[in-house]
């Protein structure tokens, strides 16, 4: 193994300054970096596994020509990732000994109890108040579903977020971007500690160049799955490389009317504005996708990468008709993004291959396109069942389906049963039901503790039905209000 | 509500007012600081804590050879190690810190290593050698009946005969519901650090409800005078009954290091040990049977609440008392019969949980009225309404007599506020309508008794001192866990001197400044500890009242304090002026305090007294939706009245309700504690135990304190006890759930759903509704 010559240091902003971290463990999680090694106690360990929000810290970050303000969740963020990024806590806010106009709300609506989550809320709520539009796409629960309380009942917490005052320092932000831009790193990060390296190459090709120097190593991408090896399995990784510092891998690309092409390292709500616009389905599925705080971090093509059996992008971009663009070295194949998915635990990529991009065809306007997840809570939970259906009807004949499930099989899989049982018959009740019959031979679901075999494959059959019943016109339980007397 | 803490901040009206919590600036600034957040003295060791693997094994090798050589640590401990009495229990004897030889669940602590980091803590005990010889394990309640696996022998509650009144009514149902447990999801888990003084001294920071018995088990385990031992904490980040009991094995763990060692040492349990190793809110199975008039009027109820405990007592003798004394919640049931199975199990020992075990035993009777307005094809609220104490009776099953009813006029007062009949007209009319998305509704009561019914614990101490700047120190044996507890007994003390609440030091609960204090549980935080340290400030008030009466000459009654001054006779001062004279002429300014609830008495032996100095009251109107093809579920709408009494802080107050609302929908809903056939928890992390979020409150929340609201007895400022009670206000959403259900099958049948209301049983019971409707 090579060790890296002369590395640099991390470098990046806290309350404004540049601070320098070398000779790190690169997993050292930033929550532990406060807490310990700074002894910034403010922000909280709940959970250590990016569930439950009282670690949330701001990251500023230069996207393109501007800065954003992200709400991630600091305990399952490695120190690397701070490189060339501004870091806010709940201690950056209080200015003079004068709160911050999101604290003083949260005060005033009587937004803390035990106070342990609160800090958590207050930088949630803080990357809210800076962050700017056209990226909003978040409502108020939506920013705050990523935040556990449990002893306000949340009331509270939402007034203060519907009251607080602006940021009070326009100026301020100018100052930091002017610091921000100035600490952009031109060079690679390559950090090398106690035999162990971390890589965070710049460039595409270097980034291709290094997996196949190292197809062992982990590729890092949001860190959103990796960060729980090392916080919850104790794991040690020998050696990790983030593609989160790659320009090319965050490019969204695609005309209006044709395919949308999302680089590896495009986070979730890096593209939500565009899957709002585009994809209506996609973007209320992932609104439900983890927390504000992971969607910050976690990306598109992560939640392909690691084979998860239960991912929620998987069933929805198979059933879209989505291709995989993978990549090693200077080799590129494509393939549908069913066949990427072998087995359990299995991908079919090779040695020093990665995942690039994933392309998501435009679905036509006229065609049938559901997504549904199915959870015991109804934001930032892990699906028992999702489902993508995707059926084009002609003259009231079904041309083809796509029909895709999560956490029915050891892998997200298509009903092969039952898109024969759709395709060339009639789009009626009673073809889908025939098809929902089918899916019994398309699946044996297991039991787990989210939800039993029977339950999935009941609900999996139901949800195509309920396809069928929304096109004509049926409610949806998401869009009820209250009764009226 | 009325908000305002810059406001009030300062005023000299602080009682009654809604005042932030006194912590609230330091929470949003990350300032207040918890045990973790202490700095960490020099010589810190961190403890990590070894589990059984197994539900009920004899460890046949317990080899640790690898984990004491293994980098940075510097002690191991196992039941060898423990120089006391090596039992934590806090009721029966029957639980070891550290187990010798039998395991008793998955997940017990089995050893403990203290190393110089975390990290090197934890790596080094996952190199254990364990090896297990497995007994026959009981993990179920079902499994535990069966094998008569008891903590204590099984109890009865009597009143009248109910079997004969049963079977002489003209109608009788009867039924089964199953009800989860629940995991407290503190947000700052269990955390202690200790560190060593002279002579062998502990001091003890823990994240308890509890000190005093945290004092006492260390001492015991250490076999230390309870002198040697001071236990302190400011605050916890949240404890809802999870920090009664269980915060003490870990505190007791550190001391271990700590008196092995001569180190300071500190435990923190990871979020998943935590849920794995501390004890929850006890799941039950409740067989019911009611008797009852064509108007469903009951004439008799009976039933037998089976409780899984956990394999050890804990508080399980108390908190399935309490489950008894609630299976009326606020009906008049005329005859009763209530029989409490306690079941060991080889599961985590079941705790206490706001509520401790009443939303267990109120979930019986609910069911029973929804089932009678079912078969009667009557509105659920109106046989509510005509079975409540105070309109169909005032005798309940253990011999107390309601005098305080007022679960009528809440009830009848919220149905008109939300509409409910008409709303019930139009749901009926909506899901005639509506084939697949179905709407439920339920408005129910709560009745909670207040009090410990373990009679010794209601009694309290406080700590006052008066210095001779004006400036006052505040102490009480109450714990702050968020609930506001140390505002209010603050707010009782300014009001007490009439002074601004700043000069008011709220401090943190130490057993060497109030000793003998009871937990912070049973709701009793404010009327206990509010009323010990009026006590004490009267006590300081009434010497600073004959000093100024002997001093300006005027008798004593002339002498009033008001606006942070004192007017005696023809003379007027501030207080501090006054409290500066009185010292130099040798008036002493500090004092405890003592308070007792009067009247309560308990004959545990026949099940009859007064358990409950008084009752607290609410009620909560739930509208829900299904989805009867998949389960999901939403809460559409809440409306709330509840009962606080005067309100000794309505901000306090309403986010005790709110809160304890929405942590009850949890339990009933989205909260499932899963365990496998090995009697491992599955759900042991926020990624698969699922509390509400921000997203299931609904947007339509309408909470309220009721405005005639008045304790009858002499409680602190007429308060009321507020802490649990509203827990219970959630009942309405299981409901409403229910409700929901059976429309699925047009009222026809009584739906069987079990708690929690996952998606998975709701359609469940949706297919079995739809299914029994067709047989009819």
């Amino acid at each position: 193994m090579t060790k890296p010559a002369k590395a640099r240091p991390i470098r990046f902003l806290l309350d404004g300054e540049v601070r320098e971290l070398a000779d790190i463990d690169p997993t050292l999680t930033v929550l532990n970096l406060l807490r310990y090694e700074l002894r910034r106690t403010g922000t909280k360990e709940g959970c250590a596994e990016g569930d439950c929000g009282a670690c949330t810290v701001v990251l500023g970050e230069v996207v393109e020509d501007f800065v954003r303000f992200r709400a991630v969740n600091a305990c399952i963020l490695f120190a690397p990732m701070l490189d060339g990024r501004a870091l806010f806590t709940v201690e950056s806010l209080k200015r003079d000994g004068k709160l911050h106009p999101v604290q003083r709300a949260m005060v005033e609506s009587h937004a803390s109890q035990c106070g342990f989550c609160t800090p958590g809320f207050v930088m949630s709520l803080y990357a809210r108040q800076r962050d700017r539009p056209p990226f909003h796409t978040t409502t108020l629960k939506d920013a705050l579903a990523g935040n556990l309380c449990r002893c306000t009942g949340y009331g509270p917490i939402l007034a203060a977020g519907d009251t607080m005052g602006p940021d009070p320092d326009e100026a301020e932000i100018e100052a930091l971007n002017k610091a921000l831009y100035a600490i952009q790193p031109k060079k690679s990060l390559a950090l090398a500690y106690k035999g162990r390296q971390f890589f965070a190459p710049r460039t595409a090709d270097e980034f291709a160049a290094l997996f196949e120097t190292y197809p062992d190593a982990t590729v890092l991408a949001g860190g959103t799955d990796v960060g729980l090896w090392v916080t919850k399995q104790g794991r040690t990784l020998q050696t990790l490389i983030s593609l989160n510092e790659v320009r090319e891998f965050k490019f969204i690309e695609g005309p209006p009317d044709g395919d949308l092409r999302l680089g590896a390292a495009v986070r979730y709500e890096d593209v939500q504005w565009v899957f709002e616009k585009r994809y209506p389905e996609i973007f209320q599925l992932v609104r439900r996708l983890g927390g504000l705080q992971v969607r910050n971090l976690g990306t598109v093509c992560g939640n392909i990468a690691n084979g998860s059996p239960i991912g929620d992008m998987p069933p929805a971009l198979i059933a879209a008709g989505a291709t995989l663009v993978l990549r090693k070295g200077a080799i590129r194949r494509e393939l549908p993004l069913e066949d990427y998915f072998l087995a359990y635990g299995k991908q079919d990529r090779r040695p020093g291959e990665f995942v690039e991009a994933v392309v998501i065809p435009k679905i036509p306007a006229d065609r049938i396109f559901r997504l549904y997840k199915l959870s015991k809570r109804f934001d930032q939970d892990i699906s028992a069942v999702c489902a993508g259906i995707s059926i084009g009807v002609e003259a009231g004949q079904v041309t083809d389906a796509r029909i895709a499930f999560g956490g029915m099989a050891a892998t997200p899989k298509r009903a092969a049963a039952c898109e024969a049982a759709l395709t060339g018959q009639p789009w009626t009740e009673a073809t889908v039901r025939a098809a929902a019959e089918a899916l019994a031979n398309d699946f044996q679901p297991i039991d787990d503790m989210r939800a039993s075999a029977a339950y999935r494959l009941k609900a999996a059959q139901n949800l195509l039905i309920r396809a069928f019943a929304e096109g004509a016109g049926a409610a949806r339980l998401a869009d009820l209000e209250p009764a009226h007397g | 509500m009325a908000d305002s803490t810059a406001a009030t901040l300062g005023t000299l009206t602080a009682l009654h007012a809604a005042i932030a919590h006194d912590s609230a600036e330091k929470h949003v600034a990350g300032e207040a600081l918890y045990i973790d957040d202490l700095p960490e003295p020099a010589g810190l060791l961190h403890l990590y804590v070894g589990q059984s693997g197994r539900a009920h094994a004899r460890v046949t090798r317990l080899d640790l050879t690898a984990v004491r050589a293994a980098p940075g640590v510097v002690c191991v401990l196992t039941s060898a190690d423990v120089p006391g009495r090596n039992d934590i229990g806090p009721v029966q004897n029957d639980e070891p810190l550290l187990p010798e030889g039998i395991v008793r669940f998955v997940g017990q602590p089995l050893f403990a290593v203290a190393a110089e980091t975390l990290p090197k803590a934890r790596a080094a005990a996952a190199m254990a050698v364990i090896e297990y010889e497995d007994l026959p394990p009981l993990l179920t309640i079902e499994a535990a009946r069966a094998a008569n696996s008891l903590i204590e022998d099984s109890q009865t509650m009597r009143l009248g005969d109910a079997a004969a009144a049963i079977a002489a009514a003209p109608h009788a149902l009867s039924g089964t519901l199953a009800i989860g447990g629940q995991d407290h999801f503190y947000l700052e888990g269990q955390v202690a650090l200790v560190v060593p003084g002279e002579d062998g001294d502990l001091h003890v920071w823990s994240s308890t409800q509890n000190p005093t018995e945290t004092q006492h088990l260390i001492a015991r385990c250490l076999a230390l005078p309870d002198h040697a031992i001071a236990v302190e904490v400011r605050r916890m980040g949240g404890g809802f009954g999870g920090k009664e009991t269980q915060s003490i094995h870990y505190a007791a763990l550190a001391a271990l290091v700590t008196a092995k060692t001569g180190r300071p040492a500190k435990v923190r349990l990871d979020r998943d040990d935590d849920m794995v190793m501390t004890g929850k809110r006890h799941a039950f199975i409740t067989d019911w049977q009611v008797g009852f008039d064509g108007d469903g009027v009951l004439r008799g109820a009976a039933f037998e609440l089976a409780a899984r405990c956990g394999h050890s007592a804990d508080l399980s003798i108390a908190i399935n008392d309490r489950a008894m004394f609630h299976a009326d919640n606020a009906y008049a049931l005329k005859a009763a019969h209530i029989v409490s199975h306690r079941l060991r199990t080889n599961t985590v020992s079941d705790t206490a949980f706001r509520g401790f075990g009443g939303p267990q035993g109120m979930m019986g009777i609910e069911r029973a009225i929804d089932a009678i307005a079912l078969r009667l094809g009557k509105d659920a609220l109106d046989v509510r309404l005509a079975n409540l104490y105070g309109v169909a009776g005032d005798q309940t099953p253990y011999g107390q007599t309601v005098t305080d009813a007022v679960a009528f006029e809440l009830m009848t007062e919220l149905a008109e506020s939300c509409a409910y009949r008409a709303r019930r007209t139009a749901i009926a009319k909506w899901n005639a309508a509506n084939p697949t998305l179905k709407r439920g509704l339920a408005l129910t009561p709560v009745k909670f008794g207040i009090s410990f019914t373990a009679n010794h614990l209601n009694q309290a101490g406080a700590l006052v001192h008066v210095y001779t700047d004006g400036s006052i120190h505040l102490n009480h044996g109450g714990t702050e866990m968020g609930q506001g507890l140390n505002i209010k007994v603050a707010q009782v003390v300014a009001h007490e001197f009439q002074v601004p609440l700043e000069r008011v030091k709220i401090t943190s609960t130490r057993t060497d400044k109030v000793p003998n204090t009871s937990a912070t549980a049973a709701s009793s935080g404010s009327d206990l500890n509010g009323m010990a340290a009026q006590a004490a400030a009267r006590t300081i008030k009434d010497r600073l009242i004959a000093f100024a009466a002997k001093e300006f000459t005027c008798k004593p009654a002339e002498v009033v304090f008001a606006m942070d001054g004192v007017t005696a006779g023809a003379t007027s001062l501030t207080f501090a002026e006054l409290v500066r004279r009185a010292y130099f002429d040798r008036v002493s300014l500090s004092s405890t305090g003592y308070y007792r609830t009067p009247e309560i008495h308990y004959d545990r032996a026949r099940h009859q007294g007064r358990p409950f100095y008084y009752f607290a009251y609410g009620a909560a109107c739930s509208e829900v939706a299904i989805d009867t093809a998949t389960g999901e579920n939403r809460v559409t709408r809440v409306d709330i009245l509840h009962d606080v009494g005067r309100s000794l802080n309505p901000a306090v107050d309403l986010g005790q309700i709110e809160g304890g609302f929405i942590q009850g929908m949890g339990w009933l809903t989205t909260e499932e504690l899963v365990f496998d056939a090995k009697g491992a928890l599955k759900t042991h992390a926020p990624s698969t135990y699922k509390i509400p979020t921000a997203g299931d409150r609904p947007d339509a929340f309408n909470v309220a304190i009721w405005d005639r609201g008045e304790n009858r007895e002499a409680t602190i400022h007429r308060s009321k006890a507020v802490g649990e009670p509203p827990l219970m206000l959630a009942i309405s959403v299981f409901s409403a759930l229910t409700d929901a259900v059976a429309a699925a099958a047009d009222h026809k049948v009584m739906p069987n759903l079990d708690a929690p209301a996952t998606p998975e049983r709701i359609l469940a019971a949706v297919e079995d509704v739809r299914r029994r409707a067709a047989d009819v």
